[in-house]
C-alpha cells in the first residue's frame, strides 16, 4: 500500500505539523513563567492550570496515539475482547475523583513534583522511593516507543519510507519540549484533541453511512469472526468473561500510576479541577469506544490487511478523500506528540528529583533541577528512538505490556499511605518485589501474553496477571508489615498523614 | 452518596450480565451500546457525589 507518496496528504500533513512545533516552540511563553529558573515551572507548567487545560492535556496524554491505532486493530483481530479498553476507560473515573483530589493535596502542601516524592514524604525511606521512581522511568520506555510506532503507521500510510521523517519528527519535538517543558504538550493537546474528534465524529457519522449502518456493519463482523472461529466474536466466549474483566479493573487501577498521567494531576490548579475532570473526561471514553468500532468498519468495507496496525490507515485512505486522509493521519502523529513530550517529562522529573537529587546532588538549586530535568528529557528520548529504530516493534509491545504490570505494583506504595499509615514501607517494598517478580516471570513462562491461570477446587480460572501480583503484592506489604511492627514497634519514618 | 462511585464497578465488571447480543439498539448488539451507555452514566454519579460533598476549604 505504500508504493506511491499521497503528495495532498502530505501537504496537509506537514501543514498541520509545522502549525504545532510554531505552537512548540510559542509554548514557552505562555501563561508566562520562568521556564528554567523551576521545575515546577519547567516540569509542571507552574502549576497552574485549570479545568480545560487539564482536560485537554489528560486526554492527550492518557488517549494516546497508539490507542487509536491498536485499539481498533486488536478488535479487528479478535472481536469484543478488544473491547476491553472501553470498561477499563470508565472505570478509572470514579477512582481518579476519590484517590487523585488526595494526591494532589499531599503533593501541594510539600512541593513534590512526583508519585516517588509523595511516597518518600509519606514514609521516609529512600529504598521505596527509589523502587516507584525505577519503576515510573522503567516503564515509560517502550510506551514512548509505541507512540513513534504509532506515528510511524501513519507516515508509512502517506507513502513515506525509511525512518528519516521519524528521527525528523522526533527531533523536533524533543527540541520544544527542551525549551518549553510541559506548556508545549498542554499548548499542542488542543490543537490534537480538537482533531481527533473532528476525524472520529466525521468517521463514525460518514463511515457507517457510506457502509449501509451500523446493522451492516456488526453483520459483516459477525461473518468474518464466524469463518475465522476460534476466540473471536461479536460477543466474549465464556472462558474470555475472566480476562476481560481483570484487564479492564487492572489496567485502571495501574492507568494513573504512570508518570505521564500523573504529570498532569500534579499540573493542575486545584483539587477541585481533578474532580470537574474525573465527570469530564469521560467524554474521550465515549470517543475511544467509537474508534474501536473502526475495526468492525474494515469489515463492512471489505479491507484487506497485511498488518493489522493498518486497519485505520487504511480505512481513512480507502472511504476519504486524500485531504481528509490527510488531516486524519495528522490528527494521529500529533496525537503521538503529546504523549511522547509528556511521557518524557515525567520520567525526566523522576531522575530529576528522586535519582539525582537524592543521591548524586542532595544541594541542588531549583534552577538546576530544570537543567537536569531538560537534558534527561532530551536522552530518555534519544532512548525511546533508539529502541524503535534498532529494535524489533514486538520488543516494544511485549516491554509496554510487561510495563502496565510493573507499574501497577507500586499503586500500594503511593495509594495506601493517602490514607492509612499503618503499612511499613520495608513491607511495601517487600510486596513490590514480590508483585513484579512473580508477575514477570508468570508472563514470561506464558510467552509474553498478559494472562495467568490458577487452578481452585477442579477449576481453573484465567484472568490479568498483572492485577494477580497485586493482589499477591498486597498480601505480602501486609504480612511483612505485622512482622515489621512486631520486631520493632517504633516507627522512625517521620511524617504522619495531614 | 460515595457509594454511588461503587456501581461502575459493579455494572462493567460482571460481565455475565451484558454479554449478549439482543436486544439491539440502533444496529449496536446489546454488549455495545450498554457499555457505551455507562459513560455517561458514569459521569452523572460522579457528578452527584461531587455535587453533595463540602467544598474545599480556601487554600
Amino acid at each position: 500500500m505504500a508504493d506511491q507518496i499521497e503528495w495532498v496528504a502530505l501537504s496537509v500533513f506537514i501543514f498541520f505539523f509545522a502549525l504545532v512545533t510554531v505552537m512548540g516552540f510559542f509554548a514557552a511563553r505562555w501563561k508566562s513563567g520562568p521556564v528554567s529558573e523551576h521545575l515546577d515551572e519547567w516540569g509542571l507548567g507552574g502549576r497552574q492550570f485549570g479545568t480545560w487545560i487539564t482536560w485537554f492535556l489528560v486526554g492527550g496524554d492518557f488517549y494516546t496515539a497508539y490507542t487509536v491505532i491498536a485499539v481498533p486493530a486488536l478488535v479487528y483481530a479478535v472481536g469484543a475482547y478488544g473491547f476491553f479498553a472501553l470498561p477499563y476507560t470508565i472505570i478509572v473515573y470514579p477512582f481518579v475523583f476519590a484517590v487523585m483530589p488526595v494526591l494532589w493535596t499531599a503533593a501541594r502542601a510539600k512541593g513534590h513534583v512526583t508519585a516517588a516524592d509523595v511516597v518518600h514524604g509519606i514514609y521516609n525511606s529512600r529504598g521505596l522511593e527509589l523502587a516507584v521512581a525505577i519503576t515510573g522511568m522503567v516503564a515509560t520506555m517502550p510506551y514512548i516507543a509505541l507512540q513513534l510506532i504509532g506515528m510511524g503507521v501513519v507516515i508509512k500510510a502517506m507513502g513515506l519510507t525509511g525512518e528519516l521523517p521519524i528521527i525528523a519528527a522526533f527531533i523536533i519535538l524533543a527540541l520544544y519540549t527542551y525549551s518549553s517543558g510541559l506548556r508545549a504538550p498542554a499548548l499542542i493537546a488542543f490543537v490534537k484533541d480538537t482533531m481527533i474528534y473532528i476525524v472520529v465524529l466525521v468517521a463514525v457519522v460518514i463511515v457507517p453511512a457510506k457502509l449501509g449502518g451500523y446493522g451492516v456493519v456488526f453483520t459483516a463482523a459477525n461473518d468474518a469472526f464466524a469463518a475465522k472461529g476460534g476466540d473471536t466474536g461479536l460477543i466474549l466466549k465464556p472462558s474470555q468473561m475472566l480476562p476481560y474483566a481483570t484487564l479492564a479493573l487492572g489496567s485502571a487501577l495501574a492507568a494513573f500510576m504512570y508518570p505521564h498521567t500523573l504529570t498532569g494531576i500534579f499540573a493542575s490548579k486545584s483539587a477541585d479541577t481533578i474532580r470537574k475532570n474525573a465527570i469530564l473526561l469521560p467524554a474521550y471514553t465515549l470517543l475511544l469506544g467509537l474508534i474501536a468500532l473502526l475495526g468492525y468498519m474494515a469489515y463492512a468495507a471489505n479491507l484487506k490487511v497485511t498488518s493489522n496496525n493498518d486497519v485505520v490507515p487504511m480505512l481513512f485512505k480507502v472511504l476519504f478523500p486524500s485531504w481528509f486522509a490527510g488531516f486524519a493521519f495528522s490528527a494521529i502523529a500529533i496525537g503521538a506528540l503529546v504523549p511522547a513530550a509528556v511521557m518524557s517529562i515525567g520520567a525526566a522529573n523522576l531522575f530529576t528529583r528522586n535519582v539525582w537529587k537524592s543521591y548524586v546532588d542532595p544541594g541542588i538549586s531549583h534552577a538546576g533541577e530544570a537543567a537536569v530535568a531538560k537534558i534527561a528529557s532530551l536522552i530518555v528520548k534519544l532512548g525511546a528512538l533508539a529502541f524503535t529504530l534498532f529494535l524489533p516493534t514486538q520488543y516494544a509491545l511485549d516491554l509496554q505490556l510487561l510495563g502496565g504490570l510493573w507499574i501497577l505494583q507500586t499503586f500500594p506504595a503511593l495509594v495506601f499511605g493517602l490514607f492509612t499509615r499503618w503499612f511499613r514501607a520495608e513491607g511495601l517494598l517487600l510486596g513490590w518485589a514480590a508483585g513484579i517478580l512473580w508477575g514477570s516471570w508468570t508472563a514470561w513462562s506464558n510467552g509474553l501474553k498478559p494472562l495467568a491461570t490458577i487452578d481452585l477446587g477442579g477449576a481453573s480460572y484465567v484472568f490479568y496477571v498483572g492485577l494477580g501480583a497485586l493482589i499477591l503484592n498486597i498480601a505480602v506489604a501486609a504480612i511483612a508489615t505485622v512482622i515489621v511492627a512486631w520486631v520493632s514497634p517504633d516507627r522512625r519514618s517521620a511524617t504522619a498523614p495531614s | 452518596m460515595w457509594i454511588l462511585l461503587l456501581l461502575p464497578f459493579i455494572g462493567l465488571l460482571w460481565v455475565p450480565f451484558y454479554n449478549f447480543q439482543e436486544p439491539a439498539l440502533f444496529g449496536f448488539p446489546f454488549f455495545y451500546w450498554y457499555q457505551l451507555a455507562w459513560v455517561p452514566i458514569s459521569s452523572v454519579l460522579i457528578w452527584l457525589v461531587y455535587r453533595s460533598r463540602a467544598p474545599d476549604e480556601a487554600p
